[in-house]
């Protein structure tokens, strides 16, 4: 290229590239330095100083969006660039009155092969525009890519997608976000958690860069002091990090809240739960049977995530937690397994109350109170019963608080009917006593459309100040 | 096949796998012969094993099916679990 004069990008594939062929050969004919970069077919067009451009690095350089794009230089500065093929604009910016005579007078280009998915992340990469910050992991030769990730201790037990340069700087490029920035200190080990290796982590998980976005909040979500990461991690009970998903970003990426939700078969809700975790034992380092002391574990501690359905009479937990109505959002709460209630008889609220704080009492033990709180998820059909009654989320709630009070000589576990009432009698709690704390029930609705079950997802048994509480983030 | 991946981790550990602590002495210590299935590999090693029991060094003897594959993975636990090191008759 001349460091004075016309550059060309084209590709013999896009219409409009070739409909200006011949004015290209008119540039070239009326004396213009012109250089002419082909992206794909290196015989077109018929211009003496043609590059081939198939690598595209020079696209890259030059940061061609479409084609055609015709470009002035002056002592190898850009002075401006024209994008596609308008008349006018083509003969005012090259002086040549008559130029594309007969042609159409406006045709839009084509998508710049340098920007196509996949190619521009390579090219990145190729040229060190973006630098990752994390160590680079190079295989031997034979090493098989999977098995490596296993060999590496980088898996939860099942198998993980590789994270290469590539499939990580396509998650990255989800948002709006400098890969290098910390969002807080990864428990156990209090290790600098950045946004590049939270996407790391999703890649492997099996993430769609859609997803990246309801991570990253999920992760965030996951490091507010409230909610007490180190110690759900660490303790001996069953619990794992479960994600709500609330609002529009629910249907942007196909995420499941009707039938087998908690189940296999989604890939938004299996992954964004395992991006979670994997983060947290990556990052972190807590390892079970080392830092994760879990007596059981649950299967959700592979990823647990989920989606409301939002097209109830119901407030959703989004914006019980505070969120504009209509936003999207993640919801973190800490959870087991679930419980299943089955309750095919009761056809009024009242009664299906008394239903769901039966069950609701054998959280943790019947004969404990106050010990952890508790998601209730109301199936469909459940739901229903409510909102024919006209009874809201708050009525419920308030409802189910009222009827899971426990007697407090209930509360002596496990020992006698006499030692009870005698403890009942020493501690003041003869009376009735909640099971849950003020706050400490989350209904949720979400289900498929058959069956009169709920469900009950009990968590940590510790809460608020000494425990785990509920967080929620937007996400954005 | 991938050749470059980025760590998930917090890096606090080194990315290779560290190779086992080398021998000190051969005193005291049993030592695998593992005989690659290479023609007259078993010379080269019945050689060793005289030395070695020579030496009073406890000797075991082992064989890969074949020298164009790698050693199968029940050979490998074997070794591992019953000899403090292995010398590989590796070519001709």
């Amino acid at each position: 290229m001349s460091s004075s004069g016309y550059v060309a990008v084209v590709k013999q594939d896009c219409p409009t590239c070739v409909l200006i062929e011949p004015v290209l050969q008119q540039l070239e004919a009326a004396g213009v330095a012109l250089t002419v970069y082909v992206q794909d077919d290196p015989d077109f067009p018929k211009v003496s100083n043609r590059v081939d451009d198939r690598a595209l690095d020079k696209s890259f350089e030059l940061d061609i969006e479409t084609v055609p794009t015709l470009i002035r230089f002056n002592n190898g500065t850009e002075q401006a660039r024209l994008i596609g093929w308008e008349q006018n604009e083509w003969r005012s910016f090259t002086g040549i009155e008559q130029l594309g005579e007969g042609l159409p007078t406006y045709r839009p280009g084509c998508g710049s092969k340098s920007v196509e998915p996949g190619i521009a992340e390579q090219l990145a990469l190729r040229h060190g525009t973006v630098k990752f910050n994390a160590r680079e992991v190079s295989l031997a030769e034979l090493e098989d890519d999977i098995e490596a990730c296993f060999d590496r201790g980088w898996s939860d037990g099942l198998p993980v997608v590789p994270p290469t340069p590539e499939r990580v700087l396509r998650m990255l490029n989800a948002v709006a976000r400098e890969g290098h920035e910390i969002i807080g200190q990864m428990p156990p080990f209090g290790v600098d958690c950045s946004v590049e290796k939270v996407a790391i982590n999703a890649v492997m998980a099996g993430c769609k860069p859609a997803y990246f976005p309801v991570v990253l909040a999920a992760v965030e979500a996951a490091l507010d002091p409230a909610f007490c990461l180190h110690g759900l991690l660490a303790t001996t009970w069953f619990s794992g990090p479960m994600v709500i998903v609330n609002g529009p970003v629910r249907q942007a990426i196909g995420m499941n809240w009707q039938g087998n939700l908690l189940g296999q078969g989604n890939r938004a809700n299996a992954s964004i739960g395992r991006a979670l975790q994997l983060t947290v034992r990556n990052v972190g380092g807590g390892l079970p049977q080392d830092t994760d002391q879990s007596t059981y574990g649950t299967p959700l501690k592979f990823g647990c995530c989920f989606a409301e359905d939002d097209a109830t009479p119901w407030q959703t937990v989004a914006e019980t937690m505070g969120v504009t109505s209509g936003r999207s959002a993640v919801t973190l709460f800490s959870a087991d397994g679930p419980l299943g209630v089955a309750d095919q008889k009761s056809r009024d609220p009242e009664s299906l109350v008394q239903s769901l704080a039966g069950s609701l009492k054998a959280v943790n033990h019947v004969e404990m109170a106050n010990g952890s709180d508790a998601v209730v998820l109301i199936g469909p059909e459940h739901g229903r019963v409510f909102d024919q009654a006209g009874w809201s989320k708050a009525d419920v709630t308030a409802a189910l608080h009222q009827a899971t009070h426990i007697a407090g000589k209930d509360l002596a576990m496990g020992t006698t009917d006499a030692a009870k009432a005698s403890a009942a009698e020493s501690t003041g709690t003869a009376g009735q006593i909640p099971k849950f704390r003020p706050g400490g029930l989350y209904l949720v609705r979400a289900g498929g459309d058959a069956g009169l079950f709920s469900a009950i997802i009990p968590g940590w048994v510790m809460k608020g100040s000494v425990g785990t509480d509920p967080v929620t983030r937007e996400i954005r | 096949m991938t050749s470059v991946l980025l760590d998930p981790t917090g890096e606090l550990k080194p990315s290779q796998r560290e190779p086992v602590a080398k021998l000190d002495s051969l005193a005291g210590k049993t030592i695998g012969l593992l005989d690659i299935s290479k023609a007259r590999g078993d010379v080269f090693l019945d050689r060793l094993d005289d030395l070695l029991g020579d030496r009073g060094i406890t000797v075991k003897r082992y064989k890969k099916p074949t020298f164009t594959r790698p050693a199968p993975l029940d050979l490998v636990n074997i070794m591992a679990s019953e000899v403090d090191g292995v010398i590989e008759g590796l070519a001709d």
